[in-house]
């Protein structure tokens, strides 16, 4: 505790110690507005330039200009073992003009590309919808709008990403916040210093966009990181100061974790190596979240080199919990049928495919016909879970691989 | 000319007289002697009289339509036969609220005063009952049938006036039915030897008929028959004042008259027993074998030979040793010996080039296609029939299409669904021509479907001839001429199909040339409008097929060859199509047809005639061009 103690002053000092100085940075750095560097910038709009120009060059000389789009599917998404994580490959999809079918979203991409130039010339960053709504207007001499919802941008704004190779943040692009962290390690975002041993109940919010430029780690006296899968299972967590107990860092990421929830865990694991251990449902859906954080996802494929986490670890809930356990029925949840395919998918994913305890895993779980949530743990004891289920398994460091 | 009905009551007399005998004696009972008193001959003109909806003359309303039906075919046939091109003026004038006077003019040959008694005056009375010769009239029942009606409906008998030519003075009688005796009877007779006013060309015969009658537009109307009239008819010129004093003309669109179609004698499979034993009471020869070759046709004396030999007798018995039982031998020979079928040079369609002539004057479409199937025979009696479609234009597309049935160049008005030409477009599958049809039901859509039946006997299904019997054979032609008419729409829709995504096809991409012109301009500084016209430029090289249909104003589309090394030369036999892409260019006359996108020159009736014959050369070529290329 003493220890403890002093380090959370000490981080209390440097932060008063170095305000003065960081804040003419920070209002520099908040006028730029930019979250990577100069010239990753100038790189970008170099890229958007250069489709323009080769889209000018083809329409000038009679040649239907076209965009040649990555296919983002999982027939083009390969496993590799020995990076061990999710790359995409090389296929590519044609989007050209005068087809009836791609024509709009040919529009729609050359009028985004426009619009993420404009925003890195002014060094401003905008939000998803953000960008729908600079781009949208009604098309010059019709009633038609150039984008009928956000559901129409958002795919070409990734499409967008694939095809000029760079990454949102690279355009000047960020999604909604999700995902809250929590734990012994003081940040800097932006400019500001966030001491994560103080966020009170609420946590502190992981923002889209956490790329070195704009957030950089500080001070980290954690072991290891813990991820579990929603925000309540994380109140408990919290609420009994877990972090402070184990000396970790808590985080969540809403279900799914987004991007800005993957790429910090990433940082954390590879900047301060940081292992990463996942407490998530026993469903399909559960272990698809792990995968992810792991492996990297099939439509971000692109991005799992600098998001993926090759050496999570899958803590639980297990299959066989409901029997070490010892939990009572009311945990069940029968599977359905969608979950049945899914789970089968899942086990018959390459980078499942050829790790026998997970086949074991899944293959339990199916067998019990029923899926458990984390919080049914509560069913045992209201702390159950913070106080015996986490600790006994980081004692016997039982985790699935 | 009477018929005795009057056997008919005897059955029934004598029913009368068993159950009277076996319930009361008390009762005075008719006997067997008072009923002869009573029992006569009744006139055919006293039958009608009573039955008169046999004859069309049902309700007020129809009774007006058919009037005007039986004096319009009569004068048609009447110009026709002498070769004149039919001028007719049909009025209709409302006295009261239900009478109305009709008046009928033609420019015919006019009739001789000796004949206007019992043409007009008597029933069954005509030229036209005995031949085999394609016309519309048939029995000679129509016209004294209307006289009748008017007769007996308001008491006011026949005017009629006629004249035969220039020199001769024109007749003007006034006739009344006398319907007990089947007879004429003269009201009253004068000559106007002075009378060109009512016939400029020096002939002519003019009929008024008053009568109570209802009048009504729409569908079963005088107007819809006349209109029908005049698509069939194309070489007449029809002038119609309806009773709301608005005159309506229906302009002449063929300078032809049709072809006279030829007599002939009835086909040996196409009579009944019956009609050969009369045939064999009336026959002018004296030997059976004579008969036989003299009395029909198709009969050679081999074939005359035949049927003798499988009948048990000669060519040499004389018919008077020919009794009831020979007849019927002589009849079940004629079944098993094969013979040719009958002439079909007897037969005159109306064209497929004057049908279309005719429907592209009265019917406001887009898409005109006509076929004209090759005579056939049902029960001996040869027929062809004639098939032609209408579509789109100015036509209402969510309703059902109008089946517009004709025989022997006469509109056909109701029991439209009793009618075999009806049946044979229902069992046509329309949504093989990219049509709706209801299940069992008419095609959906703006369309018109015409079909003819020409034949020296039309086996209508009553005497207000209404509809056409239905016979297979007949089906089956009219199927097939509807299923070639069919191919040339569906092959034509879908054509203006893909003329329509094409079009739409550019107007998406200009929409979005616009916006990416200014974007790329945006990231790469070039000035936009090169960049506009250059993509513009592609867009419209990318779908030139939807020119083809922009181009001009709507003639038949040829691009030279790219269309046509697809599936769409519609390759033209006897039939024409035109297709006419706007709605808002003049009215399609007849003209159009034979006119070459030229200006239509308003040209004189030797012209026309050239220009006809112009065209069809180019056909011929376009025909052999279709050929090479494929």
């Amino acid at each position: 505790m003493a220890k403890k103690n002093t380090a959370r002053t000490s981080t209390k000092k440097s932060t008063s110690k170095k305000s003065t100085s960081k804040k003419s940075t920070r209002k520099k750095s908040s006028r730029a507005g930019s979250p990577v560097s100069k010239e990753r910038d100038a790189a970008t709009i170099d890229k958007i330039q250069t489709l323009g120009t080769k889209l000018v060059k083809s329409s000038l000389s009679r040649i239907e200009p076209r965009v040649d789009i990555p296919l983002r599917t999982s027939s083009n998404t390969s496993y590799n073992t020995r990076k061990r994580l999710l790359e995409m490959g090389d296929a590519k999809q044609q989007r050209s003009l005068f087809n009836l079918g791609m024509s709009r979203k040919f529009m729609q991409t050359v009028l985004l590309a426009n619009g993420c130039r404009r925003l890195i010339g002014e060094g401003k960053t905008l939000s998803l919808r953000g960008m729908y709504y600079m781009s949208k207007h009604d098309v010059k001499g019709t009633k038609e709008s150039t984008f009928n919802d956000q559901g129409e941008s958002d795919p070409i704004l990734e499409d967008l990403e694939v095809t000029l190779n760079s990454l949102r943040e690279e355009l000047h692009v960020f999604a909604k916040k999700r995902g809250t962290m929590v734990g012994n390690i003081t940040i800097v975002d932006n400019g500001d210093e966030i001491d994560c041993r103080r966020m009170g109940t609420g946590g502190y919010a992981i923002p889209s966009i956490c790329e070195p430029s704009v957030i950089q780690f500080k001070k980290c006296e954690a072991d290891f990181v813990l991820h579990v899968e929603k925000d309540t299972v994380w109140s408990r967590f919290n609420e009994d100061r877990f972090w402070e107990e184990h000396n970790c860092i808590l985080t969540e990421g809403s279900g799914q974790p987004p991007r800005g929830v993957r790429r910090l865990l990433h940082r954390l694991n590879k900047e301060l190596g940081l292992p990463i251990y996942c407490l998530l449902d026993c469903d399909p859906w559960g272990h698809y979240i792990y995968s992810v954080i792991k492996q990297g996802s099939i439509n971000l494929a692109f991005e799992s080199q600098r998001m993926a986490v090759p050496d999570a670890k899958f803590m639980g809930i297990r299959a066989s919990d409901y029997e070490t356990c010892e939990l009572s029925d009311d945990v069940k949840i029968s599977l359905n049928d969608r979950d049945i395919t899914r789970a089968k998918q899942i086990a018959a994913y390459p980078w499942f495919e050829s790790k026998k305890p997970w086949q074991k895993e899944i293959k339990q779980m199916l067998r019990n016909g029923f899926k458990m949530e984390v919080e049914s743990l509560i069913t045992k004891d209201i702390s159950y879970v913070t106080e015996t289920y986490v600790p006994e398994r980081l004692a016997a460091e039982d985790f699935l691989d | 000319m009477t018929t005795t009905l009057s056997p008919a009551k005897d059955p029934m007399a004598k029913t009368t007289s068993k159950a009277g005998s076996t319930r009361s004696r008390s009762r005075n009972r008719a006997t067997a002697e008072s009923m002869a008193s009573k029992q006569r001959e009744i006139s055919v003109s006293e039958f009608f009289a009573k039955n008169r909806h046999l004859l069309g003359f049902d309700n007020k309303r129809k009774a007006m339509l058919t009037t005007v039906k039986e004096a319009v075919d009569n004068a048609l046939d009447a110009c026709e036969e002498a070769g004149i091109l039919p001028d007719l003026f049909i009025g209709v004038l409302q006295i009261s609220e239900t009478r109305f006077k009709i008046t009928i003019r033609d420019n015919g040959p006019g009739i001789v005063r000796a004949q206007i008694d019992n043409i007009f005056g008597k029933l069954l009375y005509g030229s036209k009952f005995h031949r085999m010769k394609m016309s519309r009239g048939q029995q000679g029942i129509g016209i004294s049938a209307a006289g009748m009606y008017g007769l007996m409906t308001t008491g006011k008998p026949l005017l009629i006036i006629s004249k035969t030519s220039k020199r001769k003075p024109a007749h003007e009688v006034v006739l009344k039915i006398d319907t007990r005796k089947n007879k004429p009877e003269i009201v009253s007779d004068q000559e106007h030897p002075e009378d060109d006013v009512l016939f400029p060309d020096g002939h002519g015969t003019q009929v008024i008929i008053e009568l109570e009658g209802r009048y009504q537009k729409g569908k079963q109307s005088i107007d819809e028959y006349l209109e029908q009239t005049a698509i069939a008819n194309p070489h007449a010129r029809i002038t119609y004042v309806n009773p709301n004093n608005e005159t309506i003309e229906f302009p002449r669109a063929v300078d032809e008259l049709p072809e006279e179609p030829i007599e002939i004698k009835p086909h040996p499979k196409g009579i009944e027993l019956g009609t050969l034993i009369q045939m064999l009471e009336r026959t002018e020869a004296s030997q059976v074998g004579a008969f036989l070759q003299n009395d029909f046709c198709r009969v050679g004396p081999g074939k005359a030979k035949d049927i003798c030999g499988k009948a048990g007798i000669t060519n040499r018995t004389w018919i008077k040793n020919i009794g009831h039982g020979e007849a019927e031998k002589i009849y079940n020979a004629i079944q098993e010996v094969k013979l040719t079928g009958p002439p079909t040079n007897c037969l005159v369609p109306i064209g497929s080039r004057a049908l279309l002539a005719g429907l592209l004057k009265e019917v406001k479409a887009e898409f005109f296609a006509a076929s004209t199937r090759p005579p056939a025979v049902y029960r001996g009696n040869p027929f062809q029939i004639e098939v032609a479609i209408a579509y789109g234009g100015a036509m209402a597309g969510d309703e059902s299409a109008r089946v517009l049935r004709f025989a022997n160049r006469v509109p056909l008005l109701y029991q439209q669904s009793a009618c075999s030409s009806f049946k044979a477009v229902t069992e046509t599958s329309w949504k093989n021509y990219n049509l709706q049809q209801p299940r069992g039901g008419v095609p959906t859509g703006p369309l018109v479907i015409l079909v003819h039946m020409a034949s020296v006997w039309v086996p209508f299904t009553s005497e207000s001839k209404e509809a056409i019997a239905d016979y297979d054979e007949i089906r089956k032609e009219m199927k097939l001429g509807l299923k070639e008419c069919g191919r040339k729409l569906g092959t034509y829709l879908r054509r203006r199909k893909r003329m329509k995504r094409e079009a739409e096809r550019r107007s998406v991409f200009e929409r979005y040339i616009g916006e990416i012109a200014q974007s790329l301009s945006d990231i790469t500084g070039e000035e936009p409008s090169p960049i506009y016209d250059a993509l513009l430029e592609q867009a419209r090289q990318r779908t030139e097929e939807a020119d083809h249909q922009l181009d001009e104003d709507g003639n038949v589309i040829d691009d030279g060859g790219r269309l046509a090394a697809d599936e769409d030369v519609i390759i033209i036999d006897n039939a024409v199509s035109v297709e006419n892409g706007d709605d808002d260019a003049d009215t399609p006359t007849g003209d159009l047809l034979f006119e070459d996108a030229s200006p239509p020159a308003p040209a004189p009736t030797k012209k026309r005639v050239t220009t006809r014959k112009r065209v069809t050369k180019k056909k011929v070529r376009r025909k052999k061009t279709t050929t090479r290329r494929s």
